[in-house]
């Protein structure tokens, strides 16, 4: 407001008037601008000071002590070492990366899925456009806790009990409690393949610059593509045969209740997955199907016209022009998921919301606390996701010449 | 701009006055004219929703009475259903004035929760139910097995520290909502379902198959279950106490729903101050002469109330046990009025 009278009494020119201070709207604006601020201040002294006072008056513990404390209840999924003699600080840490290890995966599963199905919804091909639509159309209009005991519940309903477990491989079993693999173990001299791996990533870059560079200046193309997969497989496994294999595999075994050891995949966190990923690219698809349309029709043209089949037209011409139009709102869905895998609380799957703004804060009473945390937590994620889907979409932005 | 003074005036305003002020719970109910009462999502037994939302059972009488106490009418109080995790948040918070949800009395919840609890309404202690054909006789031979069970509770706890203690393995799957607890046993997720006797007695009722399950003997925890109220506030404390206390003595001096109005006649002097014939019980606590008959009249004595709600004519079918009077065996025993 402040401004905008500023602006006009200049633009009303040179009859230049003393003023009253308090008739001057620069003294007027800041003086308004400080009795905000000071009223800001107070109003946030008094919401500290307030809840201070209560949780004072009702005896109600606060502080940041408790995440040194034991926790004493177990948790069923844990990615890095945990006890019920763990403290609250470690719990929140098993919780922090079984969100992360679901929202990771879910991204990854519900792009690969959103752009099958975006690209499907504009094939020529009436079915497949139609299965696609349906698709969406169902998938993102139901709500998505619904689906998730739909998934949770369909995914125990239809899986045996362990006695009768399926076993696709001899040391795989599926049944109600999980998926069961065996565990590779890695020994002495695993570290040579790890390190054989890092040269096969590294290699694989440079290749792709050279070979970039290469068609630019012959024309050329190279298998980029089937290079890089056989250099992932090749060095490591060179590696591996040259230490004499220095790993072992971790037997799942049938115990008397169910199976034991190996690796498991939890029900909990297939049909969290399966839910987020299902549901969300019904959105991606969309997106990706307004990307790939916001791509004028002569640049298909065009490349035909060059001699580009179908498949590569998509992939080199259409699919990078029309990541300008995908990123942005791809970014948001991204954002999105992960959120949403907060509502894993409902089927237990034990991620940040369900131990630690779930168990800890109901066992410890600290809601200030743990929810301050949580959300400063989930803050910092989406804020990561968003910084990295900028360094990403600086980099595919239209390149100009 | 206007405006924005106006704001931040109101604000400093708001704040000084909500500063200072901090009125008695008591005076909050009976401005409000009835009492909310936080109870569970549907517990059979204990407190439970019919068809048309009228709630029913043992922590839903204690609600009533209560209400009945300050108003005189048990239908004086409003229900909100409560998962076990966010039971004590919204009674912290001042959400509900009485949390009487099937709640065990530990020191940490009394202590850093900032809650009171005003007495026990329920003994209890933790068990576990296996299907039949699974063969086990007793918990002893639970190592490896998955668990089901709620988060945020007691049983929670409990269950690390019986299988740690006994050095078994476990894998513990807990819901938040306790239909997705039984939903997920029923669904063969689990081999065990643990949470108090009591709960597995009225959970037992929605399986499929309650026939084909079986409740192992051992009982692995005390599970004192009671009202809680917010810590500082101790008339409000003392109220809820004295009402639990009132239903107890009732029993013992052969006070009943049907016989209460004439009791105000009775020889026996503790009766008399019990239906505030004689005394100024009820005015101690701030409440209208006459509270207790009230809360009497409404739900009847602690043995009616038990009867009614988990007795043995009930689907819940539960024996007094520690929960009979400590007259007659049990534990249940009331302070004196006088
Ligand atoms: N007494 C225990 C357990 C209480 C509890 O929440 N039990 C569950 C299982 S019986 C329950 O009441 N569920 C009913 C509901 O969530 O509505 C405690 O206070 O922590």
């Amino acid at each position: 407001m402040a401004d905008s009278s500023t602006t006009l009494n200049r633009s009303s020119g040179p009859p230049k008037t003393k003023v009253a201070p308090w008739n001057d709207p620069k003294v007027r604006g800041f003086f308004f601008q400080v009795v905000l601020l000071v009223a800001l201040l107070w109003f946030c002294w008094w919401l500290f000071a307030n809840t201070t006072a209560n949780l004072e008056r009702q005896k109600i513990a606060s502080g940041f002590d408790f995440l040194g404390t034991t926790a004493g209840f177990g948790i069923i999924q844990t990615p890095i070492d945990y006890s019920e003699t763990s403290t609250y600080g470690r719990a929140f840490m098993v919780g922090l990366i079984n969100t992360l290890i679901v929202s990771v995966i879910g991204c990854v599963v519900a792009t690969v899925l959103g752009f099958l199905i975006g690209v499907a919804r504009l094939s020529h091909n009436w079915l497949v456009s139609r299965l696609a639509a349906v698709y969406i159309e169902i998938f993102r209009n139901i709500p998505l806790l619904l689906q998730i005991f739909f998934w949770y519940f369909v995914v125990l309903r239809l899986l045996p009990h362990p006695r009768d477990s399926l076993r696709p491989f001899s040391d795989v079993y599926i049944n109600v409690r999980g998926i069961f693999t065996p565990n590779p173990v890695p020994l002495d001299g695993f570290s040579v393949v790890v390190i054989a791996f890092v040269v096969a990533v590294v290699a694989i870059v440079f290749l792709r610059r050279w070979a970039t560079r290469r068609q630019e200046s012959t024309g050329q193309t190279f298998p980029v593509f089937w290079t890089s997969v056989g250099l992932l497989v090749l060095l490591p496994l060179i590696g591996a045969a040259v230490t004499g294999f220095p790993m072992t595999w971790e037997y799942p075994k049938a115990t008397r209740f169910s199976i034991s050891g190996g690796f498991t995949i939890y029900p909990e966190l297939a049909a969290m997955v399966m839910a987020l990923s299902v549901y969300t690219a019904s959105f991606i698809a969309e997106i990706v199907r307004a990307g790939i349309l916001a791509v004028s029709h002569g640049q298909t043209e065009a490349a035909h016209s060059l001699g580009l089949r179908n498949g590569p037209t998509l992939r080199l011409v259409i699919i990078p022009q029309a990541m300008r139009v995908i990123i942005p709102p791809l970014t948001s869905q991204y954002l999105n998921l992960t959120k949403n895998s907060s509502l894993s609380a409902a089927i237990a799957y034990p991620e940040l919301v369900s131990v630690f703004a779930g168990t800890v804060l109901n066992q410890t009473g600290q809601a200030i606390e743990v929810i301050g945390i949580t959300m400063l937590v989930y803050a910092t994620i989406s804020l990561s996701i968003s910084a990295g889907m900028n360094i990403y979409n600086k980099k595919m932005a239209l390149v100009e010449r | 701009m206007r405006k924005l003074i106006g704001t931040a005036i109101a604000a400093t305003a708001v704040a000084g006055l909500a500063f200072g002020a901090q009125a008695s719970t008591l005076d909050d109910v009976k401005a409000k004219g009835h009492v909310q009462c936080g109870v569970s999502q549907g517990l059979p037994g204990f407190s439970n929703p019919d068809e048309k939302g009228n709630w029913s059972g043992l922590d839903v009488d204690v609600c009533r009475a209560v209400a009945a106490a300050i108003f005189g009418s048990g239908d004086a109080v409003k229900f909100t259903p409560l998962s076990a995790k966010e039971r004590f948040t919204a009674l912290q918070s001042g959400e509900v004035d009485l949390l009487s949800r099937n709640t065990t009395w530990t020191l940490s919840r009394d202590t850093a929760l900032g809650l009171d609890f005003t007495g026990v309404s329920y003994y209890d202690g933790q068990g576990f139910m296996v299907r039949k054909d699974l063969g086990v006789k007793s918990a002893k031979e639970l190592s490896g097995a998955a668990v089901c069970t709620n988060t945020g509770t007691t049983t929670e706890l409990n269950v690390a520290d019986y299988f740690r203690t006994n050095k078994m393995d476990y894998k513990v799957v807990a819901f938040e909502k306790a239909d997705e607890v039984v939903a997920a046993y029923d669904a063969g997720r689990c081999d065990v379902y643990t949470t108090d006797q009591s709960g597995i007695a009225a959970q037992r009722t929605k399986l499929k198959e309650p026939g084909a399950h079986i409740i192992l003997p051992e009982v692995i925890s005390k599970e004192p279950l009671g009202p809680a109220v917010r810590h500082g506030d101790n008339q409000w404390g003392d109220i809820v106490r004295w009402t639990l206390n009132a239903l107890i003595t009732a029993e013992e001096f052969g006070v009943e729903k049907g016989n209460v109005a004439s009791m105000k006649d009775s020889k026996n002097p503790e009766i008399r101050r019990l239906v505030s014939a004689e005394g100024t019980m009820c005015e101690n606590l701030g409440l209208q002469p006459g509270c207790f008959a009230n809360a009497i009249a409404a739900v009847g004595n602690y043995g009616e109330v038990f009867e009614r709600n988990v007795g043995p004519s009930t689907p819940l079918g539960l024996g007094r046990g520690l929960n009979e009077l400590w007259s007659k065996g049990g534990i249940m025993y009331s302070p004196p009025f006088r």
